[in-house]
Order: structure tokens, then sequence, then C-alpha cells
């Protein structure tokens, strides 16, 4: 389903300009940079607290919700985040062991070549540098293409609103560029969420699977998902039972456009010069017939 | 001391004629014919609660008169207004392709009228974007602001509907200058015409396959029969026989409706152009229906026709491209008129099915509570629409719209007393 390589150009084969489409470049600089921060959920030593998501909304000021953090009663329906709340715990049947449900944090993934940045028109959201895909509330036209775009559904906005915003995890950026950590991560006191650079959080994922094969399912999630995100995911329960999507391919989600974008200079070029030709053509030939019928 | 005299003399003059000039504009405003029409009535009602719905939905925010959510960010408002107006509009580059480019001399009298069309509904589809946009105000960033989002296709298409909607004005300015008789600014629009043809239908190109090119970043979010990497030439392809059977649809009401109005070279040819226009659509379908199949062949997606969403599909190929192609031929062979209008009806309804289809009902059908449109949504729609049609006919009365060469337009459609008095008061 993704768009490769050999698949635009047979696109553009179709359109007639396979001769010079060029090799979609891939914004690999900013995946290799060390500075790439992440954080790595383990499900497996999450306890279902709800400490992440009431440090979440004091860190972003949102509001209290109905059911005190302290409940557990939420967690009898699956939620999904919203303009509210970041991030959210659901429960999970463990069909390996039924007496520790599984908790499984949702929020933004930060993808590594996020779709939500590169389908916004605006550039309200940004991938940073340090990692975190962060949201300029001035820029956002409230056009919603985000939404559509990203794989996990995650840009939530703001229905009641008169004046609206799109809402989600900005991996509290300010506190990471003053050097700290997410406020959720912070708030964890089983070390379910790890702060780290992509790299490193990498490296402790491989060897915990590595250390523990039982205990592991051996997958990484977020390690190749939609090419990759800054948060990732362990589990000892198959991701396909934990409400993540495992069909969502490896493809960068930009690079589903791309092949389209690369086209536009092209049709830009190629389209006028065909069109006066084909005008020069038809302008002859009808100049043609005029003289046979004169004659 | 004399050329002063001179310059204040001017000065009253060009005072004076902006006066007039005023004085015309304001009596070209005023309705003619009767006002209270059924037409009138039901439209006027239509956008005059339009309207109230509008400042609703500005002031509670889009949540309280739609029923988008968070799992549907798009719905009716874009599906209709945007995907399908604009493949609508499509026959306006079309027709100046046919027209200007390959100099089909016998396309020339209804050009003026579908690039009117094409406008029209750029510039009400357009603003009806706006209503949908949760920070309309902010609309001009990708225009002015620092902020270019040069990946993503939606910049493309905002771009592109802004240049589009100027050619498209250009392209047609001529009958306005012919309707205000500013002689030499028709003479300088008209120049403009071939460059702005070129440019305009390479921005259609562009943006009609790039509304398509929006859907390739949902490919989890789509149905596998719908999403596909052809999208964006899927949505070219149909944009050119939608906009053909907008026209002849069009046609057959204005025929009606302003059949006064119509000149005789027109109204002499009308039943050829139509039949011709229908060759277009067939040749469109035509490839369109190949591209399907390709993609189905590509895809390999067979398992999934002998589902509810495969049934659907079946429906749409089917019924409104394969169905289509066949009943223009029996049209073309008997030389049908009302066959080609019936057969663009269908064909016209089967566009929009698409577009709803990419953009709505195929867009997670996976999802537990579905999408529909609350009535508001739907009036909304229904208001553009009505006010669309109210400047379409206030132009057509107007302008001369319906002829082929502007000094004819001049004996023909102008009442020449109308020129005299505009000219008179003028002067
Ligand atoms: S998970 Fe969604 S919102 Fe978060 S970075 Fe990826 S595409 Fe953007
Ligand atoms: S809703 Fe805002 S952030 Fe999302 S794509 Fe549109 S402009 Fe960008
Ligand atoms: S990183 Fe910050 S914003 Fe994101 S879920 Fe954690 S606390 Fe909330």
């Amino acid at each position: 389903m993704s768009v490769n390589r050999r698949d635009f150009l047979k696109l553009a084969g179709v359109t007639g300009c396979s001769l010079l489409a060029g090799a979609p470049r891939r914004s690999e600089a900013a995946m290799a940079s060390t500075e790439f921060y992440g954080m790595l959920v383990d499900t497996t030593k999450c306890i279902g607290c709800r400490s992440c998501e009431e440090a979440c909304n004091e860190q972003n000021g949102l509001p209290k919700p109905e059911v005190p953090f302290s409940s557990d009663s939420v967690f009898e329906q699956k939620r999904d985040t919203s303009p509210g709340a970041f991030t959210v715990l659901n429960r999970y049947p463990n069909a390996k062991n039924p007496g520790s449900p599984v908790f499984v944090r949702r929020q933004c993934l930060h993808c590594c070549q996020p779709a939500c940045a590169s389908a916004c028109l605006t550039k309200a959201m940004e991938k940073t540098l340090e990692g975190p895909v962060i949201y300029h509330k001035d820029r956002c036209m409230g056009c919603r293409y985000c939404m559509i775009a990203c794989p996990h559904n995650i840009p939530k906005f703001e229905y009641e609103s008169a004046f609206p915003y799109i809402r989600k995890c900005i991996f509290c950026y300010d506190r990471l560029k003053a050097g700290g950590r997410p406020a959720c991560v912070d708030a964890c006191p089983e070390n379910a969420s790890l702060f780290g650079t992509r790299r490193d959080l990498l490296e402790i994922a491989r060897t915990r699977i590595y250390e523990n094969p039982d205990k592991y399912v051996h997958h990484i999630y977020g390690e190749h998902e939609v090419g990759g995100s800054g948060t990732m995911y362990l589990s000892a329960v198959p991701f396909e039972k934990l409400g993540l999507r495992t069909d969502l391919g490896t493809t960068p989600y930009p690079e589903h456009t791309s092949g389209f974008l690369y086209g536009v200079p092209l049709v830009f070029v190629l389209w006028p010069s065909l069109l006066i030709g084909l005008n020069y053509l038809a302008e002859n030939g009808n100049k043609g017939k005029n003289h046979e019928e004169e004659e | 001391m004399k050329r002063k005299n001179n310059d204040t003399g001017r000065a009253r003059n060009a005072l004076h004629a902006v006066r007039e000039f005023a004085r015309f504009l304001a009596s070209e405003m005023k309705p003619k014919g009767k006002i209270g029409t059924p037409f009138n009535v039901i439209t006027g009602t239509i956008i005059v609660v339009g309207i109230a719905l509008i400042a609703i939905r500005f002031y509670l925010g889009l949540g309280a008169v739609t029923n988008l959510s968070q799992d549907y960010p798009w719905g009716i408002l874009k599906g209709f207004n945007l995907f399908v107006g604009v493949a609508f509009a499509g026959g306006a580059y079309v027709l100046t392709f046919v027209v200007y480019i390959m100099k089909l001399k016998k396309y020339e009298p209804i050009v003026r009228v579908t690039v009117l069309n094409g406008f029209l509904a750029y510039v009400f589809y357009a603003g009806a974007l706006l209503l949908e946009l949760g920070r309309p105000w902010n609309v001009v960033n990708p225009i002015i602001g620092n902020s270019f989002g040069f990946s993503s296709v939606l910049f493309l298409i905002a771009w592109h509907f802004l240049l589009y909607i100027i050619c498209e004005f250009i392209e047609f300015s001529p009958a306005v200058a012919e309707w205000l008789n500013w002689e030499k600014a028709r003479r300088v629009v008209e120049k403009m015409t071939m460059v702005t043809v070129i440019f305009g239908i390479t921005l259609s190109t562009l943006h009609q396959s790039g509304l398509g090119a929006l859907f390739l970043l949902a490919p989890a979010k789509i149905h596998p029969l719908w999403y596909s990497n052809y999208i964006p030439v899927l949505f070219f392809v149909s944009s050119i026989f939608a906009g053909l059977s907008m026209v002849i649809i069009e046609s057959t009401f204005t025929h009606k409706v302003f059949h006064d109005k119509i000149g005789n070279t027109l109204r002499a040819s009308h039943d050829d152009i139509l039949l011709g226009l229908a060759k277009g659509c067939i040749g469109a379908l035509f490839a369109y229906l190949f591209l399907k199949v390709i993609e189905m062949v590509h895809g390999g997606h067979w398992d999934l026709l002998a589902t509810p969403m495969g049934y659907w599909y079946l429906v749409e190929v089917v019924g409104f491209v394969v169905l289509p192609i066949f009943l223009f031929g029996a049209a073309i062979r008997r030389r049908s008129v009302r066959l080609v209008q019936f057969t663009s009806f269908f064909t016209a309804l089967g566009v929009i099915l698409n577009r709803l289809n990419v953009s709505v009902i195929a867009f997670k059908w996976y999802a537990p509570v579905r999408y529909y449109p609350s009535w508001i949504e739907i009036w909304v729609t229904l208001a553009v629409i009505s006010m669309e049609l109210w400047v379409f006919r206030w132009v057509i009365n107007r302008m001369p719209v319906f002829t082929e060469h502007p000094k004819a337009a001049k004996e023909e459609i102008i009442p020449v007393a109308e020129v005299v008095r505009w000219k008179a008061s003028a002067s």
C-alpha cells in the first residue's frame, strides 16, 4: 500500500514524466542526530497508577477531569486522548497472565518523519531538532489535515470553541529545552516511562528483550513503524492486542506524497510547453484547412 | 493659470465619471424580473437561514453545528463543497483547452459561461471552505506568513486556488469589460487570454490531482479498494468528465431559464455541442475505467469485492462509470440530446459518490461510530449553492456571456438602449 519509489516511477510513467523524476530525498539527517530525544514505555512495568496522566494535566494546565486521577473506574472503557487529556492510560487483558492486566499509555509518538508536520500547510506542526513534534498555535488555521494524516489519530481539535486549537502531547518541549524530562516521565513511580536519546532507548529496549526473551514480544513498537518514532513501546503481549496498529507499514508518511510533490515542478515545466506546442499544431492545422478550402 | 484650470476641469470630469459609474453599478445591482418567484422565495429563505446558521457556527464553534468528531475531522462541508464542487468546476479548464489550445471553434459559444461557472464555483466553494476552517482568519498564513508548509499538498492546493481564481477572472473579464463598455480594457485582457489559459490548465491539472493526493497521507484509514497510488491521476481524469457533464447539465438549465439571452449561433449549434461534449465524456470515462482496472490488478484486493464495502465499490464503478459509457454511446449513436443530458446527471451523481466515498464513506470505514452530516451542514451547503446561483443569474442577466464574439455580443445581447445610456451618462 505504500508508495515506494518503484510505484512512483510507474505513476510518473502514466503521467509521462518518468524521465526527469528525481529520487526522493529522505530527511534521514534528523534521524541520525544524537540529540534526538524520545521515550520508552515498558508496558510490563506499568501498574496503571495514572500518575503520568495527572502530571501531564498539571504541566499543561488542562481542565480537571470529572473522575479523579486516583480512580480505577476509567479503565472500564477504552479512552482516547482528547483536547483536555494529552495522555490516557488504557487497560487490556493479559492472556499470558490473567491476574495482571496490561496498561498502555496513549499519546503522541513523535514520529521521526511525522505525517502531521508534512500535512500542515502553515508549519504549525513542527518536528524540532531535539525530537518532539510541537505545535505553533498562532500559525494554525484549523484545517485539521494533520488529523487526517496522523496514523495514530493523535491531534485533537477543540470543536466546542469559537477560537479552537489543535491539542496534543508536545513532549513537554519547554522542560526539555530547560534540560529537564517530560512531566509524565518524572511522575512515573515504576520507571515504566523512560526518557533518553532515541539511540540509548533502543539499546535499552534491545537489551531488555535479549535478557528476558520469554518475557517480551520480540518487537520494539515505534522502532520502524511509519519510519520510526520518538516514543517506543515494549510489551509482553502482541501489540495489536494493545490498541496499537501493527498494519501501518514502515514507510515514513511524508514519502506517500513526496512523489506527487516532486511531480509538481515537472508539470509546471512540461505542461506549458506541451500546450504551446499543441496550440501551434492546431493553429497550423487550421491554416492548412483554410487554404484547402480557399483553393 | 490656464493649465490649472484644465487640471481642475479634468479632476471634475474624473469625479463626475466616477460618480456616474457608481450610479450605473447601483442601477445594475437592482434585480431584473419578478422578485416573488418560487425560486427566489425558496433559495432566499435557504440563504437567510444559512447566514444565521453560519453566525452560530462562528459564535459557538464547529462542534455546535456539525457532526464532525475527533474521528471524522472532515465532513460534507469539505467532501461536498471542496471535492465535488472543484471537480464540477473542471469544465472550465477542459473547455479553454479545447477552444483556445486545440482551436475547436465549435465550442466557443459556451466557453464564457463555463469559465464563469468555474470561477463562481471556486469563489463560493473556497468561501465555504473558510467556514469549515477552525481558524479561518489564519488562512492568509500559507499565502503571506513566515510559515510555508512546502511539504504539504494542501499548501499547494491553497496557492493554486488563489492563482486559479485570478486566472479564471482574467479569462472572464472581457465579458466584464464589454458590460462596462471599456473597449481599451477589453483589448488588454483579451491579449492575456492565452497566457492565463495555459497557466490555468497547468494549475488545474495540479490541483485537481492534488485534491486526490491529499488522501495519499491516509493509507491506513481509507478502505483499500479506494486507496491507491493512482488517486491523484484518478481525481484528475474524473475531473474531466465531471466538468464536462456539469457543462451539459448547466446548459440544459440555462437554455430553459435564459432562453432570450442566448445568441443565434449557440442556439443553432447547441445540440451538436452537447453531443461533442458527450464524446469527450466517453473518452475520459474510458481512461478512468482503465485506470480503475489497473489499480485493481495492481492492488490485488479481489477478495474484498465480496464484502459490503466491495459491493458499494462495484455500485460506484459499474453503475456510475461503466453504465454511463454505454448510455453516452447509445446517445451519440442515436443523436439523442435527451439521453446525453440524462447520462450527464448520472455521471455527475457518480462523481459525487466517488468524492464522498474517498473523503467520508471509505474513510475510517472500520470506525464504530460513523459520520453523517447534520442538517445544518446540509443546509449551509444548500445556502452556498443558492448564493452561487443568484450571482450566476445576476451576471448572466447583465453581461454578454452566451456569445462567441464580442462584436456580435453587442448587437445581439446588450440591449442597445442600455449601452447608449451608459455611454451618454459617462460623457
Ligand atoms: S503520532 Fe501523529 S501527531 Fe504525533 S508526531 Fe506522529 S503523526 Fe504527528
Ligand atoms: S489544523 Fe492546524 S496544525 Fe493541523 S494541519 Fe491544519 S494548520 Fe496545521
Ligand atoms: S510528554 Fe508532557 S505533554 Fe506529553 S504526555 Fe508526557 S507530560 Fe503530557
